[in-house]
């Protein structure tokens, strides 16, 4: 197991796990408590328009999907905003709108049809070195983001409408917010493909919950959580050649149904002792 | 002598999706009292306290608070105590860093942190309800009445001049209830407060001034609560039903438009 990392791939596809891990933790955890799940699903799915326009243009399909999706990020945003639409509606739109497009843009592009798979299911053992600085720095910048702003982003989390007569700027905010979602799932896409981002980004932040009293503690341990199980799918993934995305996907609905399973039957045992006589 | 306004509210008319939910309204909150506006459900009792927030638009007539239009300064000084059901309790958040956001509002800019006055404020909010105890505890752990009471101490962390309470009481028992306006009687003497409701029981003990309110605002300056009042109000007769050593008004005519 451990000649592995004699692969300079193999510890490409670690550090890449444990840097995508970091904003899973915080991204995930913040969706997680907002309710914006759906959300993060539209975006991350609309992402792959920006794949499909970055091959039709001869760019890096990520950094196509980097633009695309702020880009989406930013309509939806206006959308609410302005044309009080409703963001469900949105979501449903441009998360088959953008896959519709990624599709038309790969039937454009001349010649060579990429591999489709790997960006729909993911394949962290494919990370290119360039992609590493560039995960590198997106994570730094969602780290950086919510430490220099935890407690303005909590108070709106927690309560949106004390955040507004507070004065904050709830808006920008929301706007912040939305583009931190279209940049995580980029990161994220590298890891686990598009259609298994949303299950990145909810599970680790499910886990952590029943444990944390805070938001804080919660971003904390599901970055932790999301660390072992990235580390531990790339291992699973190497060792029975098994794609890696569904790997890492399934260690992490095992772990959060005993974790679900767990709770319960602590809260009926509970129940039991509360019940009983003696 | 009359104390100076620190609400005005001047004929506001609000319409949401083509209906009326408020006309011409027309009130003032004065300094030190104890404002309650009953109504029955679907009245225009919230968009009344949201409009005097800020937080929904008057299509006519204009909102003073502190004798000036709302701006970020005088908002500031409004403590604001929204119903519990809105809330997602199960949110990670402690009660002390709960309490703490109401310092929110007190700070400018994008930059806000916290500072060591902040947290001393918070525990001194936690205090002035009698739940120094809570302050560790995640707010998924409250009961009923626990949270009500940490709604006001976050509304109270903000050290605001008027308190304004959306149906403090639908979710909470008798003697939890009986318990909170204790609690707001006390805090009463020290700042305004406006509070909504439809509990009309609770009126007559402890407020000094009541309006009822439905699409428009029937204004009494004083603390009595007539039967008339009640019936236009809710648009039919009502039984104010008293117990006998439970202290209650003689009810006084209601004049339509006044």
């Amino acid at each position: 197991m451990i000649e592995a990392f004699a692969f300079e791939f193999f510890r490409s596809a670690i550090i890449a796990g444990l840097l995508a891990s970091v904003i899973c933790g915080i991204i995930g955890s913040y969706v997680y408590v907002r309710h914006m799940i759906s959300v993060a699903g539209g975006i991350s799915h609309a992402a792959f328009g920006g794949i499909g326009l970055g091959y039709l243009l001869g760019a890096d399909p990520l950094a196509g999907a980097l633009w695309f999706t702020l880009g989406i990020a930013a309509l939806i945003w206006g959308l609410v905003e302005r044309a009080k639409e409703h963001i469900d509606t949105l979501i449903g739109a441009f998360w088959a709108g953008g896959m519709a497009f990624g599709i038309l843009c790969l039937s454009l592009t001349p010649g060579y049809t990429p591999d489709l798979f790997s960006y729909l299911f993911g394949n962290i053992l494919l990370v290119a070195p360039g992609h590493l600085v560039m995960m590198t720095l997106l994570g730094a910048f969602v780290l950086l983001l919510f430490l220099i702003f935890y407690p303005v982003l909590q108070a709106l989390a927690f309560d949106a409408e004390y955040a507004a007569i507070s004065n904050l700027p709830v808006r920008g905010l929301h706007l912040m917010i939305l583009a931190l979602i279209a940049v995580s799932v980029v990161v994220l896409i590298q890891v686990v493909g598009i259609i298994l981002v949303i299950a990145l980004l909810t599970l680790p932040a499910a886990i952590a919950r029943p444990f944390s009293k805070t938001l804080r503690g919660m971003m904390i341990r599901a970055t932790l959580i999301s660390m072992f199980l990235t580390t531990c799918g790339i291992f699973l993934s190497w060792i029975f050649d098994i794609p890696s995305g569904s790997t890492i996907i399934l260690l992490g609905v095992t772990v959060y149904l005993l974790v679900l399973g767990g709770s319960n039957i602590s809260r009926s045992c509970m129940k039991d002792i509360q019940n009983s006589d003696f | 002598m009359m104390q100076e306004p620190v609400i005005e509210v001047d004929n506001v008319t609000v319409t949401r999706n083509q209906q009326v939910v408020l006309e011409s309204i027309t009130f003032q909150v004065r300094k030190g009292d104890f404002f309650a506006i009953i109504g029955p459900n679907g009245a225009g009792k919230s968009t009344l306290v949201r409009a005097v927030l800020g937080l929904v638009p008057c299509d006519s007539g204009e909102i003073l608070l502190f004798g000036s239009p709302a701006n970020p300064e005088s908002r500031a000084r409004i403590g604001y105590v929204p119903q519990t059901h809105v809330f997602d309790f199960s949110f990670p958040i402690t009660v002390h860093e709960m309490v703490l956001t109401g310092r929110m509002g007190r700070k400018k800019g994008i930059f806000r942190r916290y500072t060591d006055e902040d947290h001393i404020a918070a525990n001194n909010a936690l205090s002035r309800i009698s739940a120094d105890l809570l302050g560790t505890r995640p707010v998924k752990a409250l009961s009923g009445g626990e949270r009500q009471r940490v709604l006001i101490a976050r509304a109270l962390a903000g050290d605001p001049d008027i308190l304004i309470l959306d149906e403090p009481t639908v979710y909470v028992d008798t003697p939890t209830e009986e318990h909170f306006y204790e609690l707001l009687s006390s805090l009463s003497k020290e700042i305004t407060i406006v509070m909504i409701t439809h509990d009309i029981g609770v009126v007559s003990r402890h407020v000094n001034r009541v309006a009822c309110l439905n699409r428009r605002l029937y204004m009494h300056d004083s603390d009595q609560l007539t039967s008339d009042m009640i019936t236009s109000t809710y648009g039919c007769p009502v039984d104010i039903i008293t117990h006998g050593d439970v202290p209650h008004r003689v009810l006084e005519r209601h004049e339509e438009g006044s």
